[in-house]
């Protein structure tokens, strides 16, 4: 493969359009789906209907009782068109476009987006994407998957492949920064690696510039975002400051402060400074910028007395990262949820323990299925399936 | 139980049919076009506005007002009114409407008027919030609108019956050789063959001529009793038939057929004619792969049929079988929700002999169809009717 | 009503001062973010590194205005140590901040200089024999003054600063036998350094640890770490200004260090 070309720097920046946003509160459960990297349809409780476009009212016995399901994804597609002329503004520039139909062996009839190469009467799988809109869109691709399928100009607006891309990994003092960095590397992407403290002694990521960068440090920030700002399509917050420590154990709140620098208001800073410059990039070229990327607890979702203000800060995060998913958009943001680390600060927490390379693994692969969230490791699964099961249990079963 | 007969449309007749010239773009609101709609049916009535009693509205763009609205705007005080948000099956649906209430004696006569201005951005806008299963499941696929359905639709129709462009072509030239002597069709100069098939492409199969210019426009027509129309001195055509469908065949994994396959017996049958009896047929033809289908639908020839007949037949106004006589939304342009009503009140004229441009020889039986809503992947709606000379 | 006339070595003074006679040279490291604080194992409690955040700078957050926040421990960058700061200091009357009567913030200074053997060994160890050494040389330290290490350690920066191995930072400082020496033989009035602590980097590995933090403080004595510009100091002679801020309570704080020099 050949490396992208390199941009005429004395052409305008293509603005990161969008397209088209609005969706039925409904449909946001394509949206859901895709996020996690999904496959769901409504299914009727009454009589196993599957739904699509999605409904309020099961469009065979009139039930209103649908639930979203994981339903078999293929399907043939029966016709197809490349768009030409479009009335929207991003995919004018986009064009041309393919689309067809997918009668899907489910039941529906589904308007997707094709990858080149998927022909009428070809079985196809189904996915659910998150478009630049960040909003959930269906996606027709061959069932033998093309090793260059995340090269298609279609599957680059689904996904944020790192391949080509300059990537910023913010914390390489952590294992977890350094298995990023070297993931990526590895990807394909260049990598600038922060470093903060350099006066500290530390092991730099071969292949991977060392840069200064301290997320607590305002000053830092600035001048990264001063020297990379301009140039980076990914940023990895690694930033982990773990300890362990309920709330009246610990008896203050100097190191909760600290966690909250780490979690919160550093990486709030480093959105504040760089996040314009990245977001204003997201239609630049062919590799543009997409996506901003967090590790974090999954306790950000129920929290873990035993590491209460530990807990409390991933939960700040969680919320920035609400936040600047809808501040950053197009660029996407993914949340990678870990249970324990296999590190010091887990020296007796029992196994599994999650690796630092197994969590950089699990990055790239979120960028590259273009989902905005993943739970990575057994713990991580099993508390988000917990959270989602019913989050007062979990909030229970977490205190006992 | 057996099904009850249809009661026949006896004494009912439909006249003064009405267009306003179409613009590509007006300054206007829709509400003007249909007040102008409105004043020159009942001028061609020698009607005044409190002789009315019956109004029928279908618009696009009228923003928040409906039929109601329009009453107090245009100060008329009917006695029955209906909105119908149809798009290209309205006029049809506002014909059998009237025709009933007029029939029933709850309204003397009643105005069916459709249309829309046409602003720059008045197409996109229209496609962003044109229904809710489009907004979620079609819009953010590629945002192509009608163009990207029926490219759908047109592609699977040649794969599984061997269609060509060349017989779309077939549709869209012997329309605009109609337009030519229509004075208000937008499209002016002849197409050819070659012309049709070199067209920029749009969303393949579906090219430039394939697809209906918007615009600006409004059409119109009276329903009443024929001793009505004869009291007033006025030309009409009689109503023989009439049928309706919504969401036919939805199990159909795309559309091939509509829902006059459903009903096609009982339009024939209520009217007590064949479809060789038709002597001019005026079809919804927002796009030729749907004119195609309503050939076979309607019974002109069997399913799948379609190529082989367009091959077979000269579909212009003076040919053997007569066809969007005017030259149909492809060729006169498409003014929103009024495009349902271009052909019935081409048929009207036809019957009534108050034709704008070519007129079909010895035109004494007519039909019309109607076809409407992408709301999905699909039309919803589909509707026919059939007049015959008064008298 | 006329002032009191100043005495007359106050008016010499400030004359002195006017004319140039009196050189002011400031022994302060600049607050700044990078700035290496004290490491200590990360399941300790950590000093604060500098921060500033900005909190307007003529722009819609303050048009007219440019202002910031800081934020940093009270023993980050050239601080003062106040005898509360260890554990053998917390029992003395005034032993903080803001009780430490204002007569101790203005003293003279005798400059031991090491930066020599510093130089030659980041581990150089002051020891008693160094001080007499110095004494022979300069005369006896006398009572109520600072002891300030010169080891010209300021003119490092980041990690060399630091200077932080495997085995912890390594850095020069006192023995324990030097610090008694200076405390209980010279009643001195505290004791500055140029590195990041008044201990050695590896002084915990002193009986008893960090003795200069022990012993000084234990006196009610006071610290001064992080100083620089100890090289332009006369060996005697200077006078140093060195109010901390006022914390209630306070075991320390960043302060600006000045000597007065005769030019
Ligand atoms: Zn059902």
């Amino acid at each position: 493969m050949i490396p992208p070309k390199r941009k005429n720097p004395l052409l305008r920046t293509r603005a990161a359009l969008q397209p088209p946003a609005a969706r039925s509160r409904t449909a946001l459960g394509i949206t859901a789906a895709a996020a996690r990297g999904g496959f769901a349809l409504q299914v009727c409780a009454a009589c196993q209907a599957v739904q699509y476009p999605p409904r309020e009212i099961c469009g065979t016995c009139l039930h209103d009782g649908l639930a979203w399901r994981a339903v078999p994804p293929e399907g043939t597609l029966i016709a197809a068109t490349t768009i030409r002329v479009t009335a929207d503004p991003y995919f004018r520039e986009r064009t041309p476009w393919r689309t067809g139909m997918v009668a899907m062996d489910a039941g529906p009839a589904v308007i997707a987006h094709l990858p080149a190469g998927v022909a009428q009467g070809d079985r196809v799988r189904l996915a659910q994407k998150l478009d630049r809109a960040g909003q959930g869109a269906m996606v027709a691709l061959p069932l033998a998957q093309p090793g260059d399928l995340l090269d298609d100009p279609m599957m680059r607006e689904m996904t944020c492949d790192p391949k080509d891309r300059r990537v910023l990994v913010t914390d390489g003092r952590h294992a977890v920064g350094q298995d990023v960095a070297r993931a990526m590397l590895a990807a394909g992407a260049r990598v600038w690696l922060g470093v903060a403290e350099t006066w500290r002694p530390f092991a730099a990521v071969e292949g991977a510039e060392t840069i200064e960068l301290d997320l607590t440090d305002a000053d830092s920030v600035h001048r990264c975002a001063a020297s990379h700002g301009g140039r980076l399509e990914i940023v990895v917050n690694t930033g982990l400051h773990t300890r362990p420590g309920g709330i009246l154990e610990r008896g203050d709140l100097t190191t909760a402060r600290v966690e909250m620098e780490a979690a919160y208001f550093g990486p709030m800073r480093l959105a504040q400074a760089i996040g314009p410059a990245l977001r204003a990039r997201a239609a630049d070229g062919t590799h543009p910028a997409c996506a901003w990327v967090n590790v974090l607890s999954v306790y950000a979702l129920a929290n873990l007395p035993s590491w209460g203000a530990y807990s409390a800060s991933q939960s700040a995060a969680l919320s920035l990262s609400q936040a600047l998913r809808a501040d950053l958009r197009p660029i996407r943001v993914v949340n990678a949820l870990i249970g324990p680390l296999d590190d010091e600060w887990h020296q007796a927490v029992p196994p599994p323990k999650l690796a630092p390379a197994a969590l950089a693994s699990a990055i790239v692969k979120a960028l590259r299925d273009g989902v905005e969230e993943v739970a990575v490791g057994d713990v991580a699964q099993d508390i988000l399936a917990r959270f989602r099961d019913d989050p007062k249990i979990l909030e229970r079963e977490l205190a006992s | 139980m057996t099904k009850p007969t249809r009661r026949g449309y006896d004494g009912i007749v439909v006249a003064a049919p009405t267009t306003i010239p179409y613009e590509r773009y007006s300054i206007h609101g829709a509400q003007r076009w249909i007040g102008q709609a409105l004043a020159a049916a009942l001028k061609r009535a020698g009607l005044r506005p409190a002789d009315l009693d019956g109004f029928c509205c279908s618009s696009f763009s009228l923003g928040l007002d409906t039929a109601i609205g329009l009453t107090q705007h245009f100060g008329i005080s009917p006695r029955w009114l209906d909105h119908i948000p149809m798009g290209g099956a309205s006029a049809i649906v506002a014909l059998r409407r009237a025709a009933r209430a007029v029939q029933a004696g709850d309204a003397d006569i009643v105005a069916c008027v459709a249309g829309d201005t046409n602003h720059p951005d008045s197409f996109r806008q229209q496609l962003t919030g044109f229904s809710r299963f489009s907004t979620d499941a079609v819009y953010p696929y590629g945002a192509g609108g009608p163009n990207m359905s029926f490219a759908l639709l047109t592609d699977a129709y040649m794969r599984t019956y061997g269609a060509t462009r060349e017989d779309f072509g077939r549709i869209c030239v012997s329309q605009r050789t109609n337009a030519l002597s229509t004075p208000h069709a937008l499209m002016k100069r002849p197409l050819t063959m070659a012309q049709y098939l070199a067209a920029r492409p749009i969303a393949d199969p579906v090219a430039l001529f394939d697809c209906v210019m918007p615009c600006a426009g409004a059409e119109a027509f009276l329903v009443m009793r024929d001793d009505t129309a004869r009291a007033l001195n006025l030309p009409s055509a009689r109503l023989l038939s009439t049928i309706e469908r919504h969401n036919a065949f939805a199990a159909d994994p795309i559309q091939l057929r509509g829902g006059w396959a459903v009903d096609r017996d009982e339009l024939y049958g209520m009217a007590g004619v064949a479809p060789a009896d038709i002597d001019l047929l005026e079809t919804y033809d927002d796009y030729p792969v749907i004119v195609m289908m309503q050939f076979e639908d309607l019974g002109f020839c069997a399913k799948g049929e379609g190529p082989a007949f367009v091959r077979a037949h000269d579909l212009t106004a003076r040919g053997d079988f007569p066809h969007n006589t005017s030259g149909g939304q492809l060729s006169v342009g498409q003014a929103g929700a009024a495009g349902g009503h271009l052909g019935l009140v081409e048929a009207i004229r036809q019957l009534t002999g108050e034709t704008l441009g070519a007129k079909v020889a010895d035109a004494k039986v007519a039909m019309a169809s109607g076809f409407g809503m992408i709301n999905y992947d699909r039309g919803l709606c589909s509707g026919a009717a059939i007049l015959g000379v008064d008298g | 009503m006329s002032s009191p006339t100043p005495t007359s070595s106050l008016a010499d003074f400030a004359a002195d001062l006017v004319s140039g006679r009196i050189t002011v040279i400031d022994l302060t490291q600049t607050l700044s973010a990078d700035f290496p604080t004290i490491a200590l194992p990360p399941e300790f409690g950590q000093c604060a590194p500098f921060r500033l955040e900005e909190i307007s700078r003529y722009d819609a957050r303050g048009p007219a205005w440019y202002w910031n926040n800081f934020s940093c421990g009270e023993h980050t960058g050239t601080h003062y140590d106040a005898p509360i700061h260890w554990v053998s200091g917390k029992d003395f009357p005034n032993n903080t901040v803001d009780t430490i009567p204002a007569d101790k913030f203005i003293a003279p200074a005798v400059v031991i200089d090491c930066s020599r053997e510093t130089a030659a060994n980041h581990d150089f160890v002051l020891t008693r024999s160094v001080l007499e050494a110095w004494e022979a040389a300069h005369g006896p330290i006398p009572a109520g003054c600072w002891v300030l290490l010169r080891t010209d350690w300021s003119k490092r920066s980041g990690a060399a600063y630091a200077n932080m191995k495997e085995d912890g930072a390594h850095t020069p400082g006192p023995d324990p036998e030097a610090v008694r020496f200076l405390v209980e033989e010279r009643d001195v009035l505290g004791f500055g350094t140029e590195t990041i602590g008044t201990d050695a980097g590896q002084a915990h590995h002193f009986t008893p640890p960090y003795p200069a933090h022990f012993y000084m403080h234990g006196k009610g004595r006071y610290g001064l770490q992080c100083l620089s510009n100890l090289d332009k100091l006369p060996a005697t002679g200077a006078v140093i200004v060195s109010p901390p801020l006022k914390i209630q309570g306070g075991s320390g704080s960043p302060l600006r260090v000045l000597a007065l020099v005769a030019s």
